[in-house]
């Protein structure tokens, strides 16, 4: 199935990724979307940082890579989780603390991961992941393998010691990693003008020897361009990339709630972005050249809704860790 | 005197240390911001203006660094960490340089700066969202390392912290923020290097740091009710300097020492606890030393897990049951 789903996708006219991207992005949307009614319910108690709104970034870059391609990501993490081909079922159990989770109900929403995929895990500790990003490309490199890496990370990142070092790193050994920098404007409470003394993310590539693109990041289609080009380039060993996609958070930095309540965005600015919605968008432009009929749209909407609900109902059914297990897997049996 | 809570006894603390004194300053992540310090700083950037009161970007290992530097410029920085988590990046400004550089030039400048670190657990927030770091930060020389437990002291602590003159880790969680208890209006000390005896008893002492606090006087209560076991209940207050006298005397009272400290247990601070009873007070006692700790792993999500992986007023009574059979 994976492979015959991965062999389509290279080969695959652009029309059909033009539909493909936009069933990823309806199923990170409709996934968020249930996770926020489940943490209103109490249902879910895990912190949940919500990507509804950032859903072109995860899907556009993820269409161009490959099952063995590595991605590293955050505490923002399940679109990114999502569009590498995860499974919704374990990812919804992991949320609800289940065995079945993909961390076995000890991660969290904060702490995915999926291997088989090529989702090795995503890191709470802002910055965290950047340098695993760029080690296992180095890995890569070593071995001579056409592979690539994805550091994906926000605006906040650029703010640690370590997205400076990790670049440096990468540009030195033009190393297979593309540096995706989800710029939604926020980094908790704090606009990103109140964090960089440079707000001008992309252009601090230069300085590391590898290009810099700054793009729509509500735009699919010029995520999607603008990351194969990159990762294209990658692949031929020309080294690593920075794109940094101009997006924004509809809802607050954690939980289902818009943050405006408590004075930190205003009700103008969200609705500016709600009104670019890049599933929207993509929507329009199908429906326009005739790619998809409203009733195609619907049936996809309701195909993903049942597999979003199915998931609910199989995370809520799904056991709890057993308490005797607290201490496995601390170490790795040798 | 006033009945408040232990988050506003630090936030008049703050208020007066800035008040009285210009060179105080206060920053990181959350100091500006309504609820990422539980409430702890509000009010303080209006009063004191942005000069003075700042929030940070996330750069912890700058941000500390910077913090160390200005107190060697003869400032005292209050320096806030939301979480210890997030406190690793920040590690080699504070044991390299902070904590060395009083010793390492021979004496002649120091640095007056306070670390504060919350502790945020539970809520099924996970293994970079939980910890409480303070035998790690114990085992630093050059390191004074403070956790209070009741609003009294909250605001004393904080007071001799940011005028001890010295790097002093304060360590509190956010579990304690909304108990309440009796706090002087006037700015007071309580002096680094002195515990409390929070409840006498003869049977056995217990000591207990920060919120443990709380779940060992549960625990005291229910045993003296249900087994007629009666527990003294120390807490040392500041882990270093530590009251070693305070600790051995009760000792020497009741012959039992438990040792209870919601963090790792391997090199923990039951661990020097143990050690130093165990080479000073050994004539003393008539059962093993016992320790209630973490287990060693990291903090799991889910809610079932963190049910058994934190210690309650629970598990410190079968604790001390444990050590009085002896
Ligand atoms: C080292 C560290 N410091 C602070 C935090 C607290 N924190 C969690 S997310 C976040 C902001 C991250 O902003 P950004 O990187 O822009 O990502 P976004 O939440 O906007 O997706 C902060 C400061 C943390 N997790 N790790
Ligand atoms: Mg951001």
């Amino acid at each position: 199935m994976q492979k015959k789903a991965e062999k389509q996708r290279q080969s695959s006219s652009p029309q059909d990724i033009l539909k493909q991207l936009y069933r990823t992005m309806l199923r990170i949307r409709l996934f968020e979307e249930k996770t926020a009614e489940l943490v209103q319910k109490n249902e879910i108690l895990c912190p949940s940082h919500l990507y509804i709104g950032q859903e072109a970034v995860a899907t556009g870059v993820s269409a161009s890579l490959r099952k063995d391609d590595y991605v590293f990501s955050t505490h923002r993490s399940h679109g990114h989780y999502i569009a590498k081909g995860g499974d919704l079922n374990a990812l919804m159990a992991e949320l609800y603390g289940k065995v079945t989770g993909c961390s076995r109900g000890r991660g969290g929403s904060m702490h995915l991961s999926s291997p088989e995929v090529g989702f090795i895990g995503s890191s709470a500790i802002v910055a965290g992941s950047i340098p695993l990003a760029v080690g296992a490309a180095l890995a890569f490199s070593l071995r001579k393998q056409d592979r690539v890496s994805v550091a994906f990370f926000g605006d906040g990142a650029v703010n640690e010691g370590t997205w400076y070092e990790s670049m440096n790193i990468a540009g030195l050994r033009k190393l297979p990693v593309i540096f995706v920098c989800e710029n939604n404007l926020y980094s908790t409470h704090m606009p990103v003008s109140e964090c960089l003394a440079d707000t001008d993310i992309h252009r601090k590539a230069e300085t590391f020897g590898m290009s810099g693109y700054r793009i729509d990041g509500n735009n699919v289609i010029e995520v999607y361009e603008t990351a194969k080009k990159a990762i294209d380039a990658a692949r031929r060993g020309e080294g690593p990339a920075l794109i940094e996609c101009m997006t924004y958070r509809w809802r607050g930095h954690v939980g289902p709630n818009y943050d405006i309540e408590k004075g930190l965005r205003s009700k103008e600015e969200l609705d500016e972005w709600i009104a670019k919605c890049p599933i929207d968008r993509l929507e329009k432009q199908l429906l326009q050249q005739g790619l998809l009929t409203a009733s195609e749209i619907q049936r996809i909407r309701s195909e993903l809704k049942k597999a979003v609900d199915d998931s609910a109902v199989y995370a809520k059914k799904s056991p709890y860790p057993d308490e005797k297990t607290l201490l496995d897997n601390v170490f790795k049996e040798s | 005197m006033a009945v408040i809570q232990f988050s506003q006894a630090i936030n008049q603390a703050l208020y007066q240390l800035l008040e009285k004194d210009p060179e105080v300053f206060l920053i990181g992540q959350g100091v500006t911001s309504p609820w990422y310090v539980g409430g702890t700083t509000l009010g303080l950037v209006d009063r004191f203006g942005a000069e003075r009161v700042f929030d940070t970007p996330v750069s912890e290992n700058g941000v500390t660094g910077a913090a160390v530097g200005a107190a060697l410029a003869g400032a005292k920085p209050v320096l806030v960490f939301p979480r210890l988590d997030f406190m690793y990046y920040a590690f080699d400004q504070l044991i390299n340089h902070a904590a060395n550089w009083h010793y390492m030039f021979g004496g002649q400048l120091s640095v007056p700066l306070t670390i504060w670190g919350i502790v945020n657990r539970g809520g099924e927030q996970a293994a970079q969202h939980a910890q409480s770091i303070q035998a790690m930060m114990m085992h630093v020389p050059g390191l004074k390392v403070v956790m209070p437990s009741t609003p009294y002291d909250a605001k004393g602590l904080m007071v001799s912290a940011v005028t001890d003159g010295n790097p002093v880790m304060y360590i509190d969680e956010r579990w304690l923020y909304q108990t309440k208890g009796e706090v002087p209006e006037e700015m007071y000390k309580v002096p680094l290097g002195k515990g409390v005896v929070r409840r006498e008893g003869s049977d056995v002492t217990v000591v207990a740091t920060s919120y443990m606090v709380l779940e060992a006087l549960k625990a005291a209560e229910a045993l003296a009710k249900e087994e007629h076991i009666d527990v003294e209940v120390i807490d040392p207050r500041s882990i270093k300097p530590l009251d070693k006298q305070l600790l051995l005397s009760s000792l020497k009272k009741t012959g039992r020492f438990v040792v209870v400290d919601a963090a790792w247990q391997t090199g923990g601070v039951g661990a020097e606890l143990s050690a130093i009873v165990a080479s000073e007070g050994f004539d003393y006692l008539k059962a093993p030393v016992a320790r209630v700790s973490l287990p060693d792993a990291p903090a799991p999500s889910s809610s079932v897990l963190e049910k058994v992986y934190y210690p309650t007023s629970k598990t410190i009574i079968k604790k001390v049951k444990e050590t009085v059979v002896r």
